[in-house]
């Protein structure tokens, strides 16, 4: 008896051959319509929007006169916002990712407080608008400042930090820590010298792929009621300012078709900065991350 | 060697922060005193130049915006000492700001309504209407609808109510056709200003779009659709738009949209533009009233730029005479 019945298998080889083709296609246009409608999205907005980026497209403020249109306030803004909001969210959340993973207890408190740092991150952003307009804006009275906004977004990003932070702290292996302990270091010594510098290049992934989640988002900065019309910049945390992505929404709806391209100018700014600011992380990661 | 950059940032982080909350315990109460905004600078300049530096905020409207935009770059140009800025959170938003002190000013393309009102009166806060503009509601249809010659509010409300799917259901002549109805959402005071004028406070029942263009461009490219918006949005998109007369319970024949219609009231739809400030602070901030001179000064000009149409000169004496009180 023959073990392999060629003729049958070969009946059916064809179509798996087919299948196998078939599917390779599918989910090559899977990959291919994202990056699809990225690129034409991309293109649209620089043919749009190219024209427009001048020198005095970052001199000017904004204007209701398309001609003399221009970012100085929403970026210098965002400069203010994302500088006040990165040592903020830094300190706050490191600290909190340190304390879960080296100083807290192993019990169902801090599992607790884990899980629920983890749905945190799920929270829309527009809930914690409405916490900043509540708690900063209103009852701390620091009303639509720099500072007020800045904390809204800390809050925003906080857990994707520290469960970023967690994950490389974790990823530190025990040997070493164990080793530095053995040799006298005390908790925080082998915290400082050992632990953060290990763990550094995720956590510094994570900061900056938060921080430039945090740079796009509109919502937040809709709901503390920050101006888009404004003719200065802020000079001290406590002052009101406006930011890219607001500038961007209240350009799109403006009546006059000009700011159609005004607004591609402005989207073309901000993408420039994510992408700065991506590749800066991915840079960070890949000449760090070889560390073990 | 990374650990000490990291130290560093860490060092430099928490010497921020610490300057910044011990900057906010000693500000606060300028800030209140203020308003809002930046009160830093001022204190050093007031007596020198007490007329020319402070801040000023405003929220509301965004069909008012455009006109207060004009004018705050032109005022800025004058008085750059003076830090103005306006938000953009829609009427019926910018009064909750109002109602909280948090603004100087207040945009509305609507009357203050009966509760915002009440809800003023509560939290003590005194204020002044100022007319700025008159703005038309433009009813429009897509170009290539050659049927529609006018409506009447009562056509316009089997529209907007839902009740009419097909335009031969809102009048007999008019083709079997499907009416897709576009409105501004709840966040405009021109929904408001709609519902109530048109609608006796009946919900609009259409699709809803909190970006007017996105009303003016889906008017332009489908065949049976109408919207409404402001005038300015039709006289920017005239060629891809129909203006529809409308005939009121008071007009006598249906009035095309125009400036003189629009300034006279003859047109069903035209409605003051408002902007609704603080009496306490013209007390407080000097260069509150020196803004809102100027703005009534230059309402008509920056109305006219940004599309909207002028007050007649009387009535915007009217409105002058009101500023002079505060005198």
């Amino acid at each position: 008896m023959e073990l392999i019945d060629k003729k049958s298998i070969g009946k059916k080889l064809n179509g798996r051959l087919m299948l196998n083709k078939v599917l390779k296609y599918i989910f090559l246009l899977c990959t291919l319509v994202g990056l699809v409608v990225l690129a034409t999205l991309l293109i649209d907005t620089i043919i749009d929007g190219w024209s427009y980026l001048t020198a005095d497209f970052f001199t000017n403020f904004s204007s209701s006169r398309p001609e003399n249109a221009g970012i100085r306030g929403a970026l210098i803004g965002t400069l203010w916002l994302m500088g006040t909001t990165a040592p903020i969210a830094i300190i706050l959340s490191v600290g909190t990712a340190l304390y879960l993973e080296e100083y807290a207890p192993k019990n169902k408190l801090t599992d607790f407080i884990k899980i629920n740092i983890s749905n945190l991150a799920g929270v829309p952003s527009v809930v914690f608008g409405l916490l900043g307009l509540t708690l900063f804006v209103r009852m701390a009275g620091l009303g639509n400042s720099v500072l007020a906004a800045a904390l809204t977004m800390s809050l925003m990003i906080l857990p994707v930090i520290v469960v970023a932070s967690q994950e490389a702290i974790r990823s530190v292996p025990s040997s070493i820590r164990e080793a530095s302990i053995g040799m006298g270091a005390t908790k925080w010594q082998t915290i400082t010298r050992i632990i953060l510098p290990a763990s550094l290049p995720g956590i510094i992934t994570g900061i900056i792929l938060s921080l430039s989640r945090a740079i796009g988002e509109t919502a937040p900065l809709v709901v503390i009621g920050i101006p888009t019309i404004l003719l200065f910049t802020p000079t001290s945390v406590f002052d009101t300012f406006s930011a890219l992505p607001m500038q961007i929404f209240s350009w799109v709806k403006m009546p006059n078709p000009e700011f159609q391209s005004i607004t591609a100018a402005a989207i073309l700014v901000l993408l420039f900065i994510l992408f700065l600011m991506n590749s800066v992380a991915i840079y960070i990661r890949n000449k760090y991350s070889k560390r073990f | 060697m990374k650990k000490s950059i990291f130290m560093a940032a860490l060092l430099m982080s928490l010497v921020f922060i610490l300057a910044a909350c011990g900057g906010g315990n000693a500000s606060d109460p300028s800030e209140e005193s203020t308003g809002n905004g930046s009160g830093d600078g001022s204190e050093a300049s007031t007596d020198a130049e007490a007329s020319a530096s402070g801040s000023i905020s405003g929220d509301g409207s965004s069909t008012v915006a455009p006109i207060l935009e004009l004018i705050n770059e032109d005022f800025n140009a004058e008085y750059p000492e003076i830090q103005v800025s306006i938000g953009v959170s829609g009427t019926g938003g910018g009064f909750e700001k109002f109602v909280a002190g948090e603004t100087d000013f207040q945009n509305a393309s609507r009357e203050i309504k009966e509760e915002e009102v009440s809800e003023l009166e509560k939290a003590g806060i005194d204020f002044t209407e100022f007319k700025v503009a008159n703005d038309g509601l433009t009813v429009a249809v897509n170009t290539e609808n050659d049927f529609v010659d006018y409506l009447t509010f009562e056509e316009l409300q089997t529209i907007y109510s839902g009740e009419a799917e097909k335009w031969s259901d809102v009048r007999d002549e008019f083709p079997d056709e499907e009416i897709t109805a576009y409105a501004p959402d709840q966040s405009h005071g021109t929904h408001d200003f709609f519902k109530e004028a048109v609608m006796d406070d009946g919900d609009i029942t259409a699709e809803l779009n909190q970006d007017t263009n996105v009303i003016s461009q889906s008017v332009a490219s489908s065949e049976g659709a109408i919207g409404f918006f402001g005038y300015n949005y039709y006289m920017v998109n005239q060629e891809n738009l129909k203006g529809v007369p409308l005939q009121g319970p008071e007009s006598e024949e249906p009035v095309k949209v125009t400036e003189e219609t629009v300034m006279s009231y003859e047109y069903p739809l035209a409605r003051p533009l408002f902007v609704y400030a603080k009496n306490e602070s013209f007390e407080n901030n000097e260069s509150f009233m020196q803004f809102m001179e100027y703005t009534l000064n230059n309402a008509s000009s920056a109305a006219e730029e940004a599309g909207y149409v002028a007050l007649t000169e009387d009535e915007m004496q009217e409105q002058k005479d009101k500023l002079e009180a505060f005198k």
